[in-house]
C-alpha cells in the first residue's frame, strides 16, 4: 500500500517524466482510492523512454546502493491475498552505488517493448503496467516511485464476422428469432439487429438487451467466475403480436467496455455476452445469451 | 390492473405524473438555459419516463401526453440551435439513442429527427423511414399510439410532398405516402390490439376508450388526403389498396367501420368514383357486425352530391358503371350479412335509390331494378313488422314520387306495387295518401285507362277493405280525409279523348264499386260528376266524333251512371242518390235524351217516396226536384205534366204548413219558365199561388189556435213577392188587384196580430213595399203597370 503514497521519508523527491509526455495521449484511469487520474497511454511495441530525476531536499545527501528503473507488467488476483504475477519485468540500472548531493537526472529507454496484454481492471483481477524506480539503500529502506501506464492494443478488422441468427422459444408459448448483424464488434460499434416474433402466447411487459461481462479467474478447481451487467437497453415496450419484428440498434460507445480477453497469461479471461431478456407481466424473465467478441479498433479507422 | 382501479386513484396517478413532468421539466429548463446538453438529455428523458405509466385511461394519458408535448417543443428549439449545444445534428441523432428506456428514447429521437430533416443534412425520406421503423419498439397499444401520433405530428410539415421544401432529388411524394401509410398501418394495429388487453369484463369500457383514440389513427388518413401530389394513379395503385388491405385484415368491427367512414370522408369524390370497385369490394369483406349500410349510405350520399354538384361529371358515372357496381355490392352485402335487420337492407335500398335518382334520373329501369331487389328481399322475410323498416320502405317509395313530379312515371315501375304489397295496411294507406298528395301537389293528370288501373292498384288500401283490417279501429276523421283524397283524385283522371275517358270511367267504377257502403258516399259523387262532365263534353262536340255513334255512347254512359247511383241505395244514402239522379237527369236533358231524363226523374221520385222519410230532408229534396224540373226543357207535355203534377202533389203533402206553403209557391215556377220557348201557363201559376195562400192562411190560424197569437206574416210576404215576380214577368192572370188585396191582407194580419201593442213593422214587408213605390215612381212601362196599385 505504501508504495503509492510515495516516499514517506522525504529525503529526496523522485519523479519520472516521459520524453514524449507532452504529445502522448492520456486516458483516465480509476485509482484504488476511487479517484480518477489521467495516465499516459501506450501500445505494444512502443518505445518507452524518459527521465528519472532525483532531487534531494535542501542540501541533504542521498546515499544509495544503486538506482534502477523497472517496467513491470503485473497480474493481481484479489482473492489470492493480493499476490502479483509479473509477466513482464524489464530493468535498467541507472546508477552505481554512491551519493547524490544535488538534483540528478537519468535518461532511460525501453525500446519496442512487447506488451501483449491490455491494462484491465476487473472485479477479481487487475492487469497493470507501471514504471518502478528504486533507489536502493542499505538501511532505512529503499526509496520507491511508481508511474502507472495504460496499455491498449488495437486489433485488426476480423476476417470473418458473420451475423448471429438464432431461433429460440418455449414450446407453444413463445417463439422468436433474433438476428444481430455481427458476432464481433469494436468498442465504438453499433449493434444492429431484429427480433422476429413467430409466436406470442404470453403477455409481455418489456424486452431488454443486456451486455454482460463474464470474468473468470484462476484455473481448474479454483476458477472464480464473476458476471456483471454493464448495459441494460430496453428494446421493446409492451406485447407484440405474431409476425412483429422489433428493431435493435444499440450504440456501444456509452458503455465502459474492454476488448474480449481470452486466457490472459493463463490467469483470467473476460468475455462478453448479449443477453436478450423478455419480461412478462408476472415479472418472469425469459432470456437467451449469445457471446460476442469485442475488439479494439484503431481509433481513426473506426470513425 | 388499470381496469380495477377507481376514478379517484386514476386522478391521483395523473396528478403524480403531471408533478413528475413538471419537476423534471424544471431541471430541464435550467439545463436549457445553461446550454448544458448532457443535463438537458438527462432531465428530458426523466420527464418522458412519466409517459411510461400503464395506470391511466386514454383520456388521462392524453392529458399527460399534452404536457410532455409542450415541453418537447422547447426542446426542439434547443436542438435546432447548434450553437447552443455544439453538436452537429447527426451526432445528436445518435446521442439521444443512448437512452436506456425505449419510450423516452423514441420521443427524443422523433424530436431530433424532425430537426434533422429540417437541417436537410440527410434526405428526409431516410430519416422518416428510420423513425417510423424504430417506433416499432413500442408495442404497448396506448403508448405506441401516442408516440406514433407524436411522430405524425412533428413530421406533418416535413413530408416530401410536392411543393414542399423537402421534396426533390431522391425524395418524392411517394416517400411521403409510404411513410404515412406505414405509420397508419402500425397505429391501426396498435389500436385494434387494445381490445386484447385486460380482462373481458371491461370490454364495454374498452370499446369506449378505443373510440376516444380513433382520431389518432384517422389523422393519418387525413394527412394522406392532404398530401400534395397524390394523383389518381397513385391513389388507385398504392394508397387505397394499402389502406383497404389494412382495414380488411384488421378484422375489427370498430376499426373497420371508423376507417371506412374516414376513407369516404377524406378523399375526393372523383377518386371514389374511379376506385368504386375496390372500395365496394372492401365493403363486402368487412366483419359481419360492421354496420356496412351506414358506410355504403355515406358513400352513396357523397357520390350523389358529387353528381349533383356538376352535370359535367355525370359521364364519369356512366363510364365506371357506378350504378351496376353499387347495386351489385349492396346485393352482396345483404346476402352475406344475414344478421342485418330488414331495416338495414331497406336503408341501403333507399340510399341506392336516392343515388340512382340523382345520378341517373333518366334511367327508370335502374329505379325499377332497385325496387325489384327490394321486393326480393322483402319476400324472403315473413311479414314486415318492424316500424322502422316500414318507414324506410315508405321513404323508398316516396323517393321516386318526389323526384319525378309526374306520378305517371312511377306508375310505369313494375315493381312499385309489388313493394307496396309488403307494407302493412296502415302504412299502405299512408303510402297511398302520399301518392295522391303528390298527384295533387303537382297537378298532374292521369290520362290513360292503363295508368289509372295501375294507380288504383297502388292505392287499393284506400279503395277497399283489405283482408284482416279491423274496421272498428279506423279513426272516423282519418277515414273521411282518406276518402276525400280519393274523391279529389278522381277529378285528376282526365283525358280529352272521350273514348279513353270512357275507359277510364269504367276502370274507376270497377274499383270504386268494391269499396263497400262506407266509401261509396265519398267516391260515387266524383265519379258521377266525372261522367257527367264527359257527357257534356260529348254533347258539346255534337256528332263530330268519327265512327262513333254519339247517342249510343251517351246512352251507355247514362246506363253506367244509373247503375252507379243505384249502388248508393244499398248504403243507404237516399239524399245523395237523389241529388245525383237529378244531376244526371239534367245532363240527359241537355243531351235531348228525354226517356233517359225521365227515367232518372222516376228514380228520384221513387227514392223520395220510398227512402226519404225525414221531413227536413223531404223539404230539401222537394226544392231540389222542383228546381231541376224547372230547368229541364226536354220533356214533352205529357211527361212534363206527370212530373210536375207529382212534384206539386208532394209539395202539398209536406208535414209542416210553412214548408207546404213554400214548396207550393215554388212549384208555381214549374209552369212559368222565363225564356222564349219556355212553358208559360199563367193560370196554373195562379192556382199554385192561391193554394199557397190558403196554406199560409191555415198555417196562420194553426199558430193562432195553439199559441194565442198569430205568427209573423213572413209567408204572406213571400207569396206577395212571387205575385210581384210573375206580375212583372207579364203573367196575365196576375192582376194589380190581386197584389193590392194581398198587401191589404198582410196589413190586416199585422194589425190583428199586434192589436193592442205598437205596430210591429216587418222588414221584409216594408222593403217589398218600398220596391213597389220605387217602381211606381220610376215610371215607364213598369211604372204604368204598378199605377193601379195603391199603397
Amino acid at each position: 500500500m505504501n508504495y503509492l503514497l510515495g516516499a514517506f521519508k522525504p529525503a529526496c523527491n523522485v519523479s519520472i517524466t516521459f520524453s514524449d509526455g507532452k504529445n502522448r495521449k492520456q486516458v483516465p484511469m480509476k485509482k484504488e482510492n476511487g479517484q480518477t487520474a489521467l495516465v499516459p497511454l501506450f501500445h505494444s511495441q512502443d518505445t518507452i523512454s524518459g527521465k528519472v530525476c532525483i532531487d534531494p531536499y535542501q542540501g541533504k545527501k542521498v546515499e544509495h546502493n544503486g538506482v534502477k528503473v523497472e517496467l513491470l507488467g503485473q497480474i493481481e488476483m484479489y482473492f489470492d491475498r493480493g499476490n502479483f504475477y509479473d509477466f513482464t519485468s524489464l530493468v535498467r540500472e541507472l546508477d552505481v552505488p554512491g551519493e547524490i548531493y544535488e538534483r540528478k537526472t537519468y535518461p532511460f529507454e525501453f525500446p519496442t517493448v512487447e506488451m501483449p496484454y491490455e491494462t484491465y481492471n476487473g472485479v477479481n483481477v487487475r492487469l497493470r503496467y507501471a514504471l518502478k524506480v528504486t533507489v536502493t539503500r542499505g538501511y532505512s529502506g529503499s526509496i520507491l516511485e511508481y508511474q502507472e501506464l495504460v496499455v491498449r492494443n488495437y486489433a485488426p478488422l476480423p476476417d470473418i464476422n458473420s451475423s448471429i441468427k438464432l431461433e429460440v422459444g418455449i414450446e407453444g408459448c413463445l417463439h422468436i428469432e433474433f438476428e444481430y448483424n455481427k458476432s464481433k464488434y469494436h468498442l465504438k460499434d453499433v449493434i444492429l439487429g431484429k427480433i422476429y416474433f413467430l409466436l406470442v402466447r404470453i403477455k409481455m411487459k418489456n424486452m431488454d438487451l443486456e451486455i454482460r461481462r463474464r470474468e473468470s479467474t484462476g484455473a481448474g478447481a479454483n476458477t472464480h467466475v464473476e458476471t456483471e451487467t454493464l448495459a441494460k437497453f430496453e428494446l421493446m415496450d409492451g406485447t407484440p403480436v405474431r409476425g412483429e419484428s422489433i428493431p435493435v440498434r444499440l450504440f456501444l460507445a456509452p458503455y465502459d467496455l474492454t476488448p474480449t480477453h481470452r486466457n490472459i497469461n493463463n490467469k483470467y479471461s473476460v468475455k462478453y455476452f448479449l443477453n436478450l431478456v423478455l419480461v412478462d407481466e408476472e415479472d418472469r424473465r425469459y432470456f437467451k445469451q449469445q457471446e460476442i467478441t469485442l475488439y479494439r479498433l484503431k481509433e481513426d479507422a473506426s470513425a | 390492473m388499470r381496469a380495477l382501479a377507481g376514478v379517484e386513484d386514476e386522478e391521483k396517478w395523473l396528478a403524480e405524473g403531471i408533478a413528475g413532468i413538471q419537476h423534471n421539466a424544471f431541471f430541464m429548463h435550467r439545463a436549457l438555459d445553461a446550454n448544458n446538453l448532457r443535463e438537458v438529455l438527462k432531465y428530458s428523458a426523466l420527464m418522458l419516463s412519466e409517459l411510461r405509466t400503464s395506470k391511466l385511461s386514454p383520456q388521462k394519458y392524453y392529458d399527460l401526453y399534452m404536457r410532455a408535448f409542450d415541453q418537447l417543443r422547447q426542446l426542439e428549439i434547443f436542438f435546432k440551435d447548434e450553437s447552443r449545444h455544439g453538436l452537429p445534428v447527426v451526432d445528436l441523432y445518435e446521442l439521444v439513442q443512448h437512452a436506456g428506456n425505449i419510450l423516452p428514447r423514441m420521443y427524443l429521437l422523433c424530436t431530433v429527427g424532425s430537426v434533422y430533416i429540417k437541417s436537410k443534412q440527410a434526405p428526409s425520406k431516410d430519416v422518416l423511414k428510420d423513425l417510423v421503423e424504430m417506433c416499432r419498439g413500442v408495442q404497448h397499444p396506448i403508448r405506441g399510439l401516442f408516440l406514433r401520433s407524436y411522430l405524425a405530428q412533428v413530421s406533418r410539415d416535413k413530408l416530401p410532398e410536392i411543393g414542399s421544401d423537402y421534396e426533390g432529388d431522391a425524395n418524392t411524394v411517394m416517400d411521403a405516402v409510404e411513410f404515412v401509410l406505414q405509420n397508419f398501418t402500425e397505429m391501426n394495429k396498435l389500436w385494434v390490439r387494445i381490445q386484447h388487453q385486460g380482462p373481458g369484463t371491461v370490454r364495454e369500457k374498452q370499446e369506449k376508450e378505443r373510440n376516444e383514440l380513433r382520431d389518432l389513427v384517422g389523422k393519418n388518413l387525413h394527412v394522406l388526403g392532404q398530401i400534395e401530389g397524390v394523383d389518381l394513379e397513385m391513389y388507385k395503385e398504392t394508397v387505397l389498396p394499402r389502406v383497404l388491405e389494412q382495414v380488411v385484415n384488421c378484422k375489427d368491427k370498430l376499426a373497420q367501420y371508423y376507417l371506412m367512414e374516414c376513407i369516404i370522408q377524406v378523399f375526393p369524390d372523383e377518386y371514389h368514383l374511379q376506385t368504386l370497385e375496390a372500395l365496394l369490394a372492401a365493403c363486402t369483406q368487412l366483419m359481419p357486425t360492421v354496420d356496412t349500410k351506414i358506410v355504403l349510405t355515406q358513400l352513396m350520399d357523397r357520390l350523389s352530391n358529387y353528381a349533383a354538384s356538376s352535370p359535367d361529371v355525370l359521364h364519369e358515372f356512366l363510364q365506371v358503371e357506378a350504378f351496376a357496381k353499387l347495386s351489385n355490392a349492396i346485393g352482396k352485402v345483404i346476402d352475406t350479412q344475414l344478421e342485418m335487420p330488414i331495416v338495414g337492407a331497406m336503408t341501403l335500398f333507399v340510399s341506392l335509390l336516392t343515388f340512382t335518382l340523382r345520378v341517373h334520373p333518366d334511367r327508370l329501369d335502374y329505379v325499377d331494378q332497385v325496387l325489384g331487389a327490394c321486393v326480393v328481399k322483402l319476400s324472403s322475410v315473413p311479414k314486415l313488422e318492424d316500424s322502422r323498416a316500414m318507414k324506410q320502405v315508405v321513404a323508398l317509395l316516396s323517393a321516386p314520387l318526389e323526384k319525378y313530379s309526374d306520378i305517371v312515371t312511377a306508375l310505369t315501375l313494375s315493381n312499385y306495387p309489388r313493394v307496396m304489397d309488403h307494407l302493412d295496411d296502415g302504412t299502405n294507406k299512408v303510402m297511398a295518401m302520399l301518392i295522391i298528395q303528390s298527384i295533387m301537389k303537382n297537378d298532374s293528370c292521369i290520362s290513360t285507362a292503363d295508368k289509372v288501373e295501375v294507380l288504383f292498384e297502388l292505392i287499393k288500401g284506400l279503395i277497399k277493405d283489405l283482408d284482416g283490417t279491423n274496421v272498428e279501429e279506423l279513426d272516423e276523421e282519418d277515414f273521411q280525409e282518406e276518402q276525400n283524397s280519393v274523391a279529389r283524385l278522381i277529378h285528376m283522371l282526365d283525358n280529352e279523348e272521350p273514348e279513353e275517358m270512357l275507359k277510364i270511367i269504367y276502370v274507376v267504377r270497377k274499383h270504386l264499386m268494391t269499396g263497400g257502403p262506407q266509401r261509396l258516399p265519398f267516391t260515387v259523387p266524383p265519379l258521377v260528376f266525372s261522367a257527367v262532365r264527359l257527357v257534356r263534353q260529348l254533347e258539346a262536340q255534337g256528332g263530330n266524333i268519327a265512327g262513333e255513334d254519339v247517342p249510343a255512347t251517351l246512352r251507355k254512359i247514362f246506363q253506367i251512371l244509373n247503375q252507379t247511383i243505384e249502388a248508393l241505395s244499398s248504403v243507404p244514402c237516399p239524399e245523395l242518390a237523389l241529388r245525383l239522379y237529378l244531376q244526371c237527369a239534367e245532363a240527359a236533358s241537355d243531351c235531348d235524351l228525354e226517356p233517359v231524363a225521365y227515367e232518372f226523374f222516376t228514380q228520384a221520385f221513387i227514392l223520395y217516396e220510398e227512402e226519404i222519410a225525414d221531413s227536413k230532408a223531404q223539404v230539401t229534396a222537394i226544392h231540389l226536384i222542383v228546381g231541376t224540373l224547372q230547368r229541364i226543357n226536354v220533356f214533352g207535355v205529357e211527361n212534363r205534366d206527370t212530373l210536375t203534377h207529382k212534384a206539386t202533389g208532394y209539395s202539398a203533402r209536406l208535414l209542416k204548413k210553412p214548408d207546404q206553403c213554400r214548396a207550393v209557391y215554388a212549384c208555381s215556377h214549374l209552369f212559368w219558365v222565363d225564356d222564349p220557348e219556355g212553358i208559360k201557363d199563367g193560370e196554373r201559376v195562379l192556382l199554385c199561388l192561391r193554394r199557397a195562400l190558403r196554406i199560409a192562411n191555415a198555417a196562420q190560424q194553426m199558430v193562432n189556435a195553439t199559441r194565442g197569437s198569430s205568427g209573423p206574416v213572413t209567408l204572406f210576404v213571400e207569396i206577395l213577392n212571387k205575385y210581384i215576380y210573375f206580375f212583372e214577368k207579364g203573367n196575365p192572370h196576375i192582376t194589380p188587384s190581386d197584389i193590392q188585396s194581398l198587401i191589404e191582407l198582410i196589413n190586416t194580419e199585422m194589425l190583428s196580430d199586434n192589436g193592442n201593442t205598437t205596430i210591429h213593422s216587418d222588414p221584409f214587408f216594408s222593403s217589398t213595399l218600398r220596391y213597389i213605390r220605387f217602381q211606381k215612381q220610376k215610371g215607364g212601362v213598369m211604372g204604368e203597370k204598378y199605377d193601379s196599385i195603391k199603397l
